[in-house]
């Protein structure tokens, strides 16, 4: 087994440090050795979105990244988008237009919308389908997602996420 | 939006309620938009090891002989389990609520026994201290295999000198004219249902359409791979935390399967991130149980997306004839069908239901139906949203649409004319109770969509309906008044959509509480009453059904505590649910959340008590508008616009009534366009992966429509209908027909990909 690796980034703000085998991906180290179960696991192949993250405000995949890459890098997952103020214009929006059903999708669905909304305050609706594409959801036909974020939209969401 | 139209069908139950029909924020919601819910592969207990499986390279092939002594040698193993650590299963079958199971054929699909029978199928598992070092050592298992020929195709496997899947399989005739036979067939079961003549009907017919259909295997596709962990008591119980429809149903397999009293295995639900039918039998559940004792350590099993869709139950692929005839003025005369479905490694199918939905939505006085249930070298299919219906509907609705043509007719004028009423008599011999089909064409001819014109070139509408029955089943919900004035709800039915609100929402309109005042809890298999699985469309019915037992119990209870403390007789006292009070003699009154906490202080807890098994689950049906535009140089299909009404009984939650409206659409849409198992001559699915199974996304959709119609169901308290199957079933039906009048081609073959539709658009102009 190759030797293992210390690993420092900062997540939701805070400097981690961790240690991991090169075969690890950056997804399996959150959930497996940090305990942050928020991020889903739906394909572990980069088709799915469940594992959306955002490095250095991307929108990322965390099962395609290796978790040796992440030296260095500003990792922001579910975990830290609710804030000591209360949820976040796009969770409560998710929340208000039902936008889950059973729910898997949702945290990778937030991470991917964040991102959008922080680069493009007023998508249209096609912006926000693009946006989002490469998140699957099996549940809700998307139709309630794209209101979602189209409602947090409204709320401002980009002003209150900074 | 959709609510609007519904309100102005006069039968919304708007205004009838005070928590039916609003929208609350669902109890469970903030933990699974903030990452805090747990789901299957959350789970991590102290000491866990994590369990691989060892998965067949062949679509048919008996096993010789499997070495696992050097996986059993490799540092960090733990444990390593084969067929032969299972007890030998009887022939029983087992009902799970949604269909049911042989469990020798359980048992041999989660571990195989002395053959394989799908690429993918289950051979041996490890249990190791890293998943990466479990699948390591899967590499040291030495399984020697005799191949043999598979077949994958329905028809051909019913053919004479098919190879045999079961060499013990004799075919079950229910036919009137049958024959028994000592010859193995990989047809598990002939389905015959016949009322009045049809080929009499026949002869008399105006016009008569014969067409055959072809589907693909297709699958649920559900976000979260299963997930299960598993660990003992030293006293020789487990304990077993699973993502599943059905707890209970996990624990009636996984004793039998390990030969364990029922009461010796609990089951802990975790949230489940999706299921559509899929998540009811068992797979990995068994061999976590397994591992688990075997290495005496507790043990996760989760599956990997390709094991997902080589080794879960897909829905089957299926081959369909279907014939009708009409008379001049359009009214259906007679309808014969032959329906064969694939079942998979192993018997059976869902294809009893396919020929219960085939004729559902028509008057038909003469009609026959023949279903066949095939053994084919594929996963063994299991239940999908309505399962069974959007293959035999994508048939009769597609044959209608012809006939419509022919005859001049619009194909809304067609379906009222023809369309099943309250006492109409299906040829498979039921005979409807209450059903809101009618409300659900007119509703579609009046809405804004179908009233617009579509203009463009290679454009087309279409419409189709559909049909699933709903299930009942048991359900049980305690309900505990606590101090403060709210209410526990403890239930057993697993939340896949919303269920926690529907429930609650049930049980606080009935004591006229807010819905906020109560919190459910989904529970262990040892903490509530039995409950059947999240399946058929049954949990807001039967589940919400428990729930307003469970509130009556509450209010009888209340009452008779007021009494008490009035020292009045009980039956002077009533509750009076508009101001959610317990009112007496004098002008005396309790109000709820004050005698909750006298209640508390001073007397015997109030436990209410629910359950329900009744099966009166009011069918439910759907009919769907669609504007395509198609491409005729690549033959891709776009969807312009899509509106689906449906007769839901009473909107208990209209948002999440909405979003099983519009989820089943879109899954009917992926069927419809571009889902299938894509098998090359081995039997080796090629395209094991959502890239290439190709799933819809966001961005091939538009907004989706619903139209929620609400014709009460006699059969419940507040007339609820089961809402999330039916939703599935029009769409492929409505998208061909649409697609002809865009393009002038029928599609008979599902998906209608565009290869496909670019072969018959190619053909058409020779
Ligand atoms: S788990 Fe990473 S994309 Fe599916
Ligand atoms: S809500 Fe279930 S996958 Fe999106």
């Amino acid at each position: 087994m190759a030797k293992k690796r210390v690993v420092t980034t900062k997540i939701n703000g805070r400097p981690v440090e961790f240690l991991c085998e090169p075969r690890q991906t950056l997804l399996e180290v959150l959930r497996e050795n940090l305990d942050m179960i928020g991020t889903k696991e739906g394909c572990s192949n980069g088709n799915c979105g469940a594992c959306t993250i955002l490095i250095d405000g991307k929108a990322v995949d965390s099962c395609l990244v290796l978790a040796v890459e992440a030296e260095g890098m500003n990792i922001e997952t579910i975990e830290g988008v609710a804030s000591a103020d209360g949820l976040h214009p796009l969770q409560q929006a998710f929340l208000e237009e039902a936008a889950l059903q059973c729910g898997i999708c949702t945290p990778g669905l937030i991470m991917s919308a964040k991102a959008l909304l922080a680069q493009n305050p007023d998508p249209t609706e096609e912006e926000i389908r693009f946006a989002l594409a490469g998140n699957l959801c099996r549940c809700t036909g998307y139709d309630k997602i794209v209101r979602a974020v189209q409602s947090a939209a409204k709320m401002g969401c980009a002003s209150a996420a900074k | 939006m959709a609510t609007a139209e519904s309100d102005k069908t006069g039968l919304s139950s708007k205004g009838k309620y005070k928590v039916i029909g609003t929208r609350p924020i669902r109890p469970d919601g903030v933990d699974k938009v903030t990452g805090r819910a747990r789901y299957g592969a959350d789970i991590r207990l102290s000491g866990m090891l994590h369990g691989a499986i060892l998965r067949s390279p062949y679509a048919h092939a008996r096993i010789k002989s499997i070495d696992t002594s050097k996986a059993e040698q490799l540092e960090g193993v733990y444990a390593v389990i084969t067929h032969k650590d299972f007890p030998d299963a009887s022939d029983k079958i087992a009902e799970l609520g949604e269909g049911s199971v042989n469990l020798k054929h359980l048992s041999s699909n989660v571990l195989a026994d002395d053959k394989v029978l799908y690429k993918g199928h289950a051979v041996a598992a490890v249990a190791a201290e890293t998943t990466h070092l479990a699948y390591e050592a899967l590499d040291l298992i030495e399984v020697e295999y005799e191949p043999l020929t598979p077949v994958l195709d329905v028809r051909k496997a019913m053919q004479d000198d098919a190879p045999i899947l079961h060499e013990n399989q004799r075919m079950e005739d229910m036919s009137p004219d049958a024959t028994t036979s000592d010859k193995p067939t990989n047809i598990y079961k002939k389905f015959f249902f016949e009322q009045g003549d049809p080929d009499a009907a026949f002869e008399k017919a105006h016009i008569v359409v014969e067409r055959e259909f072809t589907t693909a295997t297709v699958h649920q596709g559900y976000i979260e791979p299963h997930a299960a962990t598993a660990v003992w008591s030293a006293e020789g119980k487990v304990t077993l935390y699973t993502c599943t429809q059905g707890t209970f149903t996990v624990r009636q397999q996984v004793a039998e399967l390990l030969g364990l009293p029922l009461s010796y295995v609990k089951v802990i639900p975790t949230e489940i991130g999706g299921g559509f039918g899929g998540k009811i039998r068992v797979y990995i559940d068994p061999v976590a149980v397994a591992l688990a004792r075997k290495s005496g350590r507790p043990v996760k099993v989760v599956m990997d997306r390709a094991s997902v869709f080589e080794a879960t139950g897909p829905t089957p692929g299926s081959w369909i004839r279907m014939k009708l005839g009409v008379d001049a003025q359009g009214k259906i005369v007679a309808g014969d069908t032959e329906i064969a479905f694939e079942s998979g490694a192993y018997p059976v199918s869902p294809i009893g239901a396919g020929c219960m939905c085939v004729f559902s939505c028509y008057d038909i006085p003469d009609g026959r139906i023949i279903g066949y249930d095939v053994c084919v070298n594929k996963p063994h299919s299991a239940a999908y949203r309505a399962p069974g219906s959007t293959q035999v509907a994508f048939a009769t609705e597609s044959v209608v649409d012809e006939i419509c043509e022919k005859l001049g007719m619009d194909p809304i004028e067609f379906r009222l004319k023809n369309a099943s009423v309250e006492g109409t008599r299906r040829v498979d011999g039921v005979a409807y109770p209450r059903i809101g089909l009618v409300e659900t064409i007119e509703a579609i001819r009046d809405s804004e969509h179908y009233q617009t014109p579509l203009a463009g070139p290679n454009r087309g509408r279409g419409v189709a309906s559909g049909y699933w029955m709903n299930a009942g089943l048991k359900s049980s919900v305690t309900a505990t008044v606590n101090g403060d004035g709210k209410v526990s709800l403890v239930e057993g039915s697993t939340d896949i959509g919303g269920s926690r609100a529907s429930i609650a929402m049930q049980f606080a309109e009935t004591l006229g509480i807010p819905m906020e005042d109560v919190v459910p809890a989904v529970v262990d298999t040892d903490s509530v009453g039995y409950t059947d699985v999240t399946g058929g469309s049954r949990v807001t019915y039967a589940t919400g059904w428990a729930a307003y037992e469970a509130a009556l119990d509450v209010q009888r209870q209340l009452c008779d505590r007021a009494a008490e403390f009035w020292e009045v007789d009980s039956s002077e006292v009533t509750y009076d649910k508009e101001d959610a009070a317990v009112k007496g003699p004098d002008g005396k009154s309790f109000g709820f959340v004050e005698l909750a906490e006298k209640v508390t202080q001073a007397s015997e807890p109030v436990v209410g008590r629910g359950v329900s098994n009744h099966n009166e689950p009011g069918g439910a049906f759907g009919t769907h508008a669609v504007d395509v535009e198609v491409d005729p140089e690549t033959g891709k299909v776009k969807i312009l616009r899509y509106t689906a009404a449906q007769d839901v009984g009473t909107a208990i939650h209209p948002s999440y009534v909405e979003g099983q409206v519009q989820g089943g659409v879109v899954q009917g849409i992926g069927w419809a366009l571009n889902e299938e198992y894509f098998y090359d001559e081995a039997g080796v699915m090629r395209n094991a992966s959502y890239l290439d199974y190709r799933v819809p996304t966001c961005y091939d959709l538009p907004m989706i429509d619903p139209i929620l119609v609400e014709v009460p169901n006699p059969g419940h308290p507040y007339g609820v209908r089961g809402v999330g199957e039916v939703p599935i079933a029009p769409p492929p039906a409505a998208i061909a027909n649409a697609i002809y009048q865009a393009v002038g081609v029928r599609m008979r073959h599902l998906p209608m990909s565009p290869p496909h539709v670019l072969h018959e658009i190619l053909k058409k102009e020779g």
